[in-house]
């Protein structure tokens, strides 16, 4: 079965003819091009794949497209202004709070979607929050720095 | 994940007869197990009834000693709501418990009861706070609610619309989480109201029990020591590679203490 999903993504109006089973993440990567948006694990337990839909950061690999007929959704691509780079990415660049690579888009909306709901997290939150993304380089000491940095400056 | 024919359900009622319809349906909520079991190609459906587009099965109300939880309200917005913090801060506690913070902004209590996965924490929240599950045809006390692993006492095409929970004097959820899944190796729910205690236990069996020995001796004298040599039989408890039984009934006695301590 294909169906038609339209959705305004980083601001844009897109519609693709998709499967039903497609998944968001799909639908994103492969039919609208976004590849920023990661597959990880694929089972809803890396977070590589988190985007925002509708103002909530969820798993993209664990929803299907068209149950996001109508939303208004953020991805990786969507946070930088031009060539200025998102608070948060700036705070992963000047923190190091990456090495492969390969989690830091999901890690970043994570983190973005955290401070908008706890402005100045703690060290103890922020790893808390960061429950849902798996980083198999860092040992997640930069990015718990980045993010309580990335926060700092989303503030100011 | 193999195909099927998709279904935006506008009501309750077009839900149902959707299903009816269908040759072997399934109705999606919040999809957090339905869809990576579907991704697995261990589930086939013919044909899924999204319910998310349904309007009045989310929100969090207080309605006279009960809080009412409608059945598509994410974990999310149960752990942020200032009525059930209020009111049973044991379940917002239990709520921002489940998986992460991004399976909490898709998964749903009506899911999570209807799925009644084992390990799953809100069976314990149902069960310890004697809670009653509301659905298109009938009104069911929790304890009659879960009849066995992944099963309930729903019909085929039957839907959970809402979920009572009386508020009690005292509750606290106290869970071991497997540290990589973050699901209950064993979860346990205490609560007092008035004379009577209830302790309902997740993740140690096949399906949420309660503890009528801790539940007396609880009734008569609240404090985490009266519990403490009480023997948690390790027959019929889950063992796998996580826990044996013997761990699982330690954990139980345990976990229960512990909740009831931090009852106060």
């Amino acid at each position: 079965m294909t169906i038609n999903v339209g959705a305004t993504v980083n601001g844009k109006e897109v519609s693709a003819e998709v499967e039903a089973r497609t998944l968001l993440v799909q639908y994103l990567r492969d039919h609208l091009g976004l590849t920023g948006t990661h597959v990880g694990c694929d089972t809803s337990q890396c977070g590589a794949c988190v985007v925002h839909v509708d103002g909530q950061a969820i798993k993209s690999c664990t929803i299907l497209a068209v149950q996001c007929e109508g939303a208004n959704m953020v991805t990786i691509e969507g946070l930088a202004d031009g060539d200025t780079l998102h608070p948060m990415q700036e705070a992963f660049r000047d923190n190091h709070g990456l090495q492969c690579g390969f989690c830091t888009p999901g890690m970043v909306m994570a983190a973005v979607d955290l401070v908008t709901r706890y402005p100045r997290p703690s060290e103890e939150l922020v790893r808390e929050q960061l429950e849902g993304n798996l980083c198999r380089c860092t040992g997640y000491h930069n990015i718990v720095k980045s993010v309580v940095a990335g926060a700092e400056a989303m503030a100011s | 994940m193999y195909d099927f024919i998709y279904h935006r359900a506008t009501s309750i009622g077009d839900a149902q007869s959707i299903f009816k319809n269908s040759e072997d349906p399934v109705y999606l909520a919040g999809g957090m197990t339905v869809l990576p079991t579907m991704k697995q190609r261990l589930a086939n459906p013919s044909d899924v009834i999204d319910l998310g587009k349904i309007d009045g099965l989310t929100g969090v109300e207080r309605d006279g000693d009960e809080i009412v939880v409608r059945a598509m309200t994410t974990h999310a917005a149960v752990a942020a709501s200032s009525e059930v913090a209020a009111a049973i801060p044991a379940l917002a506690a239990l709520a921002d418990s489940v998986g992460d913070p991004h399976v909490r902004n898709r998964g749903t209590i009506g899911g999570s009861i209807a799925n009644n996965d084992p390990a799953a924490d809100y069976p314990a929240a149902l069960v310890g706070l004697g809670g009653t599950v509301v659905t298109t045809s009938k009104e069911v006390a929790a304890d009659d609610f879960f009849t066995g692993m992944f099963e309930t006492v729903l019909e085929p095409g039957e839907l959970i619309t809402a979920v009572r929970f009386p508020v009690p004097e005292a509750a606290h959820y106290m869970k071991f989480p497997n540290p990589a899944s973050r699901y209950a190796l064993v979860g346990v729910m205490v609560a007092r109201t008035g004379g009577v205690v209830r302790v309902a236990v997740t993740g140690a069996g096949p399906c949420v029990f309660r503890i009528g020995e801790m539940e007396a001796a609880l009734a008569a004298n609240f404090r985490p020591e009266v519990i403490e040599n009480i023997v948690v039989a390790a027959d019929g408890l889950n063992s796998d590679i996580h826990a044996g039984s013997d761990y699982r009934a330690h954990l139980v006695g345990v976990m229960a203490s512990r909740a009831v301590a931090a009852c106060g």
